[in-house]
C-alpha cells in the first residue's frame, strides 16, 4: 500500500468485503454473494416474518452445503421446540447436532427471577457462546432474538454496552453472525440495535395487502455492495425461504436461432415455415371457447414428445380437467404426466397475492427446470391486481424466463370486438402474437386464426380457419370470395358449388370435343368421296387416251398397209 | 462451611433452614471478588451456621453456564431452600440481596 501514491500504474489494494453464501434461495443472488463474512448481519422483522427461519436455514445450509458448523442461540424457543418446528421443513436438526455440525443453546430469561443488586456484566453469555462455538468449531452463529435481553435485564446502560461488546467479540472470533430482532413501531428495531450493526441490515416485511398476505425482503444497508433498494417478494414453503431474484434488470437476454414446432404443422407453416423461436414469448389471444387451451396443449404435447420438459401453469382448470378435455381432441397428455416430462400446476389466482404467484412460479421453474412454460390463462390474474401490476409482474416473469432461455406461451382471454388489444397491454412483451377470432356468418360461428406479429421471422398474413376435431387442431384454407371470407358450412357449400361448376365446365368441353370429332369425321368422309370420284374420272380419261392411241396406231398401220399394197403393182 | 440439615418444626423452620448458595463468576475479577466478600458478609450476619457457599468459575466450567442458565456475572443462585432464586450483580445492595434471598433483615 505504500507504493500506491507514487506509482500511477499500481492501484491501492482495496479490501473487499468478503461474503459467504447463505444457501437461501435467491438471497445470495440479490446480495451478490450472501452475508458479509466474519461480521454480524441484522435481520429485523415483525412477528411471523420469518426471522427465525432465516437464521435456522442459514445454519442448516451452512452445515449441509458449505461445511460450516453453526451455533443457534435461541432466547425464545426451547431447543426441543425448534427441532420439532423445523423438522417439517426437512431440516434434520437433531442429526446435525449429533454430528457436531450444529449446536443449540436455549437461553432462558425470566425477568421475575432476576434481581439486580449492583454492577454486573453478561460474561456468562459470552462464556456460553464461546463454549458452544469451540465445541464444534463453528463458523456461523445465530442469535434469535437478541431483543429478549432487553426484556430480561433492567439496566439498559449495561445491556447496550454488553451488546456492543458482543458484536466486537463476534468479529474477533471471526464468526459470521446473524442476529434477529423485532421491528419497532415506526423504527427499524425496537431498541435501536441497527446502530451497532454497521455492515448489513435486512428487513423482512410481512403484511396484508387487500386480504392477501405478502412477504417482502428489503436490504436496508449493505456496506460495500451496490444493492437494489427495492423490496423483493419472497415466500416460505416446505423447503424454507425463497426470494425472487430480480437479477436481470437490463434487457440482456441471448437470442436463440433455434426454432421449435408449435405442435400444429400448418401453424408452423404460417410462422415462417418452422415454428416459434426457442426462448421467445408467445401470446395466444381469443374470445371464450376459441381453442387457446387446445393450442397450448398441442404445444405441450409436441414439446414432451421431443423429450423436453414442459411446465403448465393453469389458472382456470384442474389437471384432470385439462387432460380430459384435450383427450376429446385427440391429444393425450397423460403419458407425459406419468413419465414426468409434463408438470401441471393448477391454482386459483385469488389464492395468493400477485407477488407470491410470481415467486412460487419462479421457484417451480427453478426446481423443475422445464424448457417450455405455459401459462393458461393470464387474463384472470387481473382479479388480484390492477393491469399495471399484472403487466409488471408478467414482465419480470418473462424476463427471468428469457434469461434462462425458456420458451413461454401465454393464453389470454379477450372480450368483445377489440380483438387486437389485451386488457393488460402485455402484447409488447411478446415476440409472437397469434389470435383466434370468431367469424360469424350464415347463422354459424367459426374460428379463424392468424398471426398478428412474430418478431424475427417472415410470417403469413393469411387468416386460416381453425377447426377442432377428434384428430386435434387443424388449419384449413379460408375461402375468400366476392362475398367476403367464408368459413364453416358456407365454405363447404361454396367449395361444393365450385366443384360443381368445374365439373360442368369440364363436361361442356368434352361435349364440344365430341362434336368436333364428329364433324371432322364427316368432313373427312366427304373429302374421301370426292377424291374417289376424281380418281375414277382420271382412270376413264386414261383409258380413253389409251384407246385413242391404239386407234391411231391401228389407222396408221392400215394406211401404211394400203400404201404398200398400192405400190406393189 | 456446612452444618447438618435436620428436620425442624415449621415454626422454627424458617430461621433454621439450610441455605445452599452458589456464586457464579467468570474469573478472578474485582467484581467477582467484591461479590464474594459481600456475600460472605451477608451470610455471616444473617445465616450464621446454616449456609454453604459454592463458587463456580464459568471460565473453568463453561458447560455449567448453559446447564444452570447463567447469563449475567456475577450471579448468585439460591439453590436451597426452594424455590430457586437468582440475584445478579456485585451484591452491594444488601437490602435487595436479603429480599432476594427471602431473608427478613435482622433487626439491629
Amino acid at each position: 500500500m505504500g507504493e500506491a501514491m507514487s506509482s500511477t500504474k499500481e492501484s491501492i489494494p482495496v479490501k473487499q468485503l468478503r461474503k459467504i453464501p447463505t444457501g437461501i434461495g435467491g438471497f445470495d443472488e440479490i446480495t451478490g454473494g450472501g452475508v458479509p463474512q466474519g461480521r454480524p448481519t441484522l435481520i429485523c422483522g415483525g412477528p411471523g416474518s420469518g426471522k427465525t427461519l432465516f437464521g435456522m436455514e442459514f445454519l442448516v445450509r451452512g452445515a449441509r452445503e458449505f461445511n460450516e458448523p453453526g451455533v443457534f442461540m435461541s432466547f425464545e424457543e426451547k431447543d426441543t421446540d425448534l427441532v420439532e418446528n423445523f423438522s417439517s421443513l426437512g431440516f434434520d436438526i437433531e442429526n446435525l447436532v449429533a454430528g457436531n455440525k450444529m449446536a443449540l443453546d436455549y437461553v432462558h430469561i425470566e425477568r421475575s427471577e432476576i434481581l439486580e443488586t449492583g454492577e454486573f456484566d453478561l460474561e456468562g453469555l459470552f462464556v456460553r457462546l464461546g463454549f458452544a462455538i469451540d465445541s464444534i468449531g463453528a463458523k456461523r452463529v445465530v442469535l434469535d432474538t437478541i431483543e429478549a435481553l432487553f426484556s430480561g435485564f433492567p439496566n439498559e446502560g449495561i445491556l447496550r454496552a454488553e451488546i456492543r461488546r458482543l458484536f466486537r467479540w463476534l468479529k474477533d472470533r471471526g464468526v459470521t453472525a446473524v442476529i434477529t430482532c423485532e421491528q419497532g413501531k415506526g423504527t427499524l428495531t425496537r431498541h435501536g440495535l441497527e446502530e451497532y450493526v454497521s455492515d448489513c441490515v435486512i428487513l423482512l416485511d410481512h403484511r396484508m395487502i387487500e386480504q392477501v398476505a405478502t412477504r417482502r425482503l428489503r436490504i436496508i444497508k449493505y456496506r460495500g455492495t451496490t444493492h437494489g433498494t427495492n423490496e423483493y417478494p419472497f415466500l416460505i414453503d416446505e423447503g424454507g425461504l425463497y426470494v425472487l431474484p430480480i437479477t436481470s434488470i437490463g434487457l440482456t437476454h441471448k437470442a436463440y436461432n433455434e426454432r421449435i414446432s408449435s405442435g400444429v404443422a400448418r401453424l408452423d407453416n404460417m410462422l415462417g415455415g418452422e415454428g416459434y423461436f426457442r426462448g421467445s414469448s408467445i401470446l395466444i389471444t381469443g374470445t371464450a371457447g376459441t381453442g387457446k387451451t387446445s393450442l397450448a396443449a398441442h404445444f405441450a404435447n409436441s414439446v414432451c414428445a421431443r423429450g423436453e420438459k414442459c411446465l403448465y401453469l393453469a389458472f382456470e382448470e384442474s389437471e384432470s380437467q385439462i387432460v380430459r378435455n384435450m383427450r376429446s381432441i385427440g391429444v393425450d397428455l397423460q403419458p407425459w404426466l406419468d413419465n414426468g416430462s409434463l408438470h401441471v400446476h393448477a391454482t386459483r389466482p385469488t389464492l395468493f397475492g400477485l407477488e407470491m404467484h410470481l415467486v412460487s412460479m419462479n421457484k417451480l421453474v427453478r426446481d423443475f427446470r422445464p424448457s417450455v412454460v405455459i401459462m393458461d390463462p393470464i387474463s384472470n390474474l387481473v382479479s388480484i391486481g390492477n393491469s399495471a401490476e399484472v403487466k409488471s409482474a408478467l414482465m419480470r416473469f418473462v424476463d427471468s424466463l428469457k434469461t434462462e432461455g425458456i420458451t413461454a406461451l401465454f393464453t389470454c382471454l379477450i372480450y368483445g370486438q377489440h380483438q387486437d388489444l389485451t386488457e393488460m397491454g402485455v402484447s409488447s412483451l411478446m415476440d409472437t402474437w397469434l389470435t383466434v377470432r370468431d367469424i360469424e356468418s350464415g347463422g354459424e360461428r367459426n374460428r379463424g386464426i392468424y398471426v398478428i406479429k412474430s418478431r424475427g421471422m417472415a410470417h403469413s398474413n393469411q387468416v386460416r380457419e381453425f377447426v377442432l376435431s377428434s384428430n386435434g387442431v387443424g388449419l384449413v384454407d379460408v375461402y375468400v370470395g366476392p362475398g367476403g371470407v367464408l368459413t364453416g358450412a358456407a365454405r363447404l357449400a361454396q367449395e361444393s358449388k365450385d366443384r360443381q361448376d368445374q365439373k360442368e365446365c369440364a363436361e361442356a368441353i368434352e361435349r364440344k370435343q365430341r362434336e368436333f370429332e364428329a364433324r371432322k369425321l364427316s368432313a373427312e368422309a366427304q373429302v374421301a368421296g370426292i377424291m374417289a370420284e376424281l380418281s375414277a374420272q382420271e382412270k376413264e380419261l386414261k383409258k380413253a387416251i389409251e384407246e385413242e392411241d391404239e386407234m391411231k396406231l391401228k389407222l396408221d398401220h392400215q394406211r401404211s398397209e394400203i400404201a404398200r399394197q398400192r405400190h406393189a403393182d | 462451611m456446612t452444618s447438618s440439615g435436620e428436620e425442624k418444626s415449621p415454626n422454627r423452620a424458617e430461621s433454621e433452614r439450610q441455605y445452599e448458595l452458589r456464586l457464579y463468576v467468570a474469573g478472578q475479577t474485582p467484581r467477582s471478588m467484591e461479590a464474594f466478600s459481600n456475600l460472605k458478609k451477608i451470610c455471616e450476619e444473617h445465616l450464621k451456621g446454616r449456609y454453604s457457599i459454592e463458587v463456580v468459575d464459568l471460565l473453568e466450567n463453561p458447560r455449567l453456564a448453559k446447564g444452570d442458565q447463567i447469563l449475567a456475572v456475577p450471579t448468585l443462585v439460591r439453590r436451597l431452600p426452594e424455590p430457586i432464586r437468582k440475584i445478579i450483580g456485585t451484591l452491594s445492595d444488601t437490602e435487595r440481596v436479603l429480599i432476594g434471598l427471602d431473608l427478613r433483615p435482622r433487626k439491629p
